[in-house]
């Protein structure tokens, strides 16, 4: 009941002002216009790597409202108030993961096929990058959370949370992007899902923990 | 549920210098305590250390209930509140969707928020966004959250301050009214506090 209040209050504020989910989709947006530019306009080459810049355009999009995630709360004091409750603020710091991934790792990964299509991509390849973007994103949801609470207090934090997240992406890029890769050379693809489901679910488990403990360091 | 807080012997450090030593407090159910100190003398970070915020140098913080002493994490997450310079409140949330998201999330319901909001006399600020509010009025929300879900402790900082004469009688009616049913009351002051309390001292 409390935490299903909390998760409804973190989705209103994600979609509240400020659009933060529209603002990621944009920046998605952009980034795909800017591969034919930045490499080469001829829809043979780019279609090869059409999936995967699309891939990593999302890890990248998923970057962006990660600042707000904890920042908010703690510089205004709500983070008091939601670690004063029954909840452990495990749990509360899931919860917040949970609906950064539903209010900006849902949105993204929807358009994730649309956008691979549109650089070139094989159509077939779509309920896979479909499937390979919602996973991910919640392993990046979770691990960006994670970023998010160990820079709480630092100025700069955007850059800092980047900093320390994006080797954290490493090891679900390539899976993911195995994955796709596979896939279109019509070779067994289901070890990469398989292992980048692997990694966001052991993001889900373990890293509530560390941000718990992210969170009580930076409030006392 | 909380029914006495025992501090004994608590040192408080920040940043490597020590804030005070050998504070020893005692509240007991019905009871208020007006903290009085200059500023920097650490009232702020002990009302912290109470609500577990921060680790104490020395000493201890023990809560105990009618029938002994309570688990301090349980205590803590179920038996105090908390309201301090910062509200967190969202300014582009209205204020009877804080109140009510701040209300459920420490044990109260919508209807209590609506009716804390009425004994706050903010029915008529209820639609409007929190950037909207006055301080005064943006201090009474806050303190709204006291009202709409009850908790024994009450560890308030500087409650006051933004509100006006009548806003003050006001609210030590809703305090005389929460010590009656045995609350218990620390507030850190400058002014005297609108209830009969006792004063303590941070020794310095």
């Amino acid at each position: 009941m409390n935490l299903l209040a909390l998760l409804k209050r973190e989705l209103a504020l994600a979609w509240g002002r400020g659009g933060g989910p529209l603002l990621a989709c944009a920046f998605y947006l952009a980034m795909a216009a800017l591969v034919p530019l930045a490499s080469s306009p001829s829809p043979e080459r780019l279609a090869a790597f059409a999936p995967g810049s699309a891939w990593l355009a999302l890890a990248l999009a998923s970057l962006l409202s990660l600042e707000r995630l904890f920042e908010r709360d703690f510089e205004d004091g709500a983070l008091d108030l939601l670690v004063l409750s029954p909840a452990p603020l495990e749990l509360v710091c899931a919860v917040k993961c949970l609906a950064q991934w539903l209010a900006a790792g849902a949105p993204l990964a929807l358009m994730a096929p649309f956008i691979s299509i549109a650089l070139g991509a094989d159509p077939r390849l779509a309920p896979l990058i479909l499937a390979v973007s919602l996973i991910g994103g919640l392993g990046f949801a979770f691990t960006g959370g994670l970023g998010a609470a160990l820079a709480l207090g630092a100025r700069r934090g955007g850059v800092l949370i980047a900093a320390i997240v994006l080797p954290l992406f490493a090891a679900p890029v390539i899976f993911g992007g195995g994955a796709i890769e596979a896939f279109s050379a019509g070779l067994g693809w289901t070890s990469g899902l398989t292992l980048l489901a692997a990694y966001s679910l052991a993001a889900v488990a373990l890293c509530p923990f560390a941000m718990a403990g992210a969170c009580r360091n930076a409030l006392s | 549920m909380i029914a006495a807080l025992t501090i004994e012997a608590l040192a408080l450090a920040r940043g490597g210098r020590v804030l005070f030593e050998g504070l020893n407090l005692g509240l007991s159910a019905g009871e208020a305590v007006a903290l009085a100190g200059p500023n920097g003398s650490g009232k702020t970070s002990l009302l912290r250390a109470i609500a577990g915020f921060l680790r104490p140098a020395a000493g201890s913080v023990g809560f105990s209930g009618a029938d002994g002493t309570l688990d301090p994490e349980e205590a803590r997450g179920r038996g105090l509140h908390l309201v301090g310079h910062q509200d967190g409140l969202k300014p582009g949330r209205t204020a009877i969707e804080e109140l009510t998201f701040q209300a459920v999330w420490t044990g109260g319901t919508r209807d209590s928020a609506l009716d804390a909001l009425q004994a706050m006399e903010l029915g008529g600020a209820a639609g409007l966004e929190v950037r909207m509010l006055s301080a005064g009025q943006r201090r009474r929300l806050a303190l709204a959250r006291l009202i709409a879900s009850p908790r024994p402790l009450w560890l308030l900082d500087e409650p006051m301050a933004p509100l006006d004469a009548a806003r003050r009688i006001r609210f030590g009616e809703v305090m005389a009214a929460h010590l009656k049913s045995g609350g218990l009351i620390l507030a850190a002051v400058h002014d005297d506090l609108p209830v009969p309390a006792r004063r303590a001292e941070i020794p310095a």
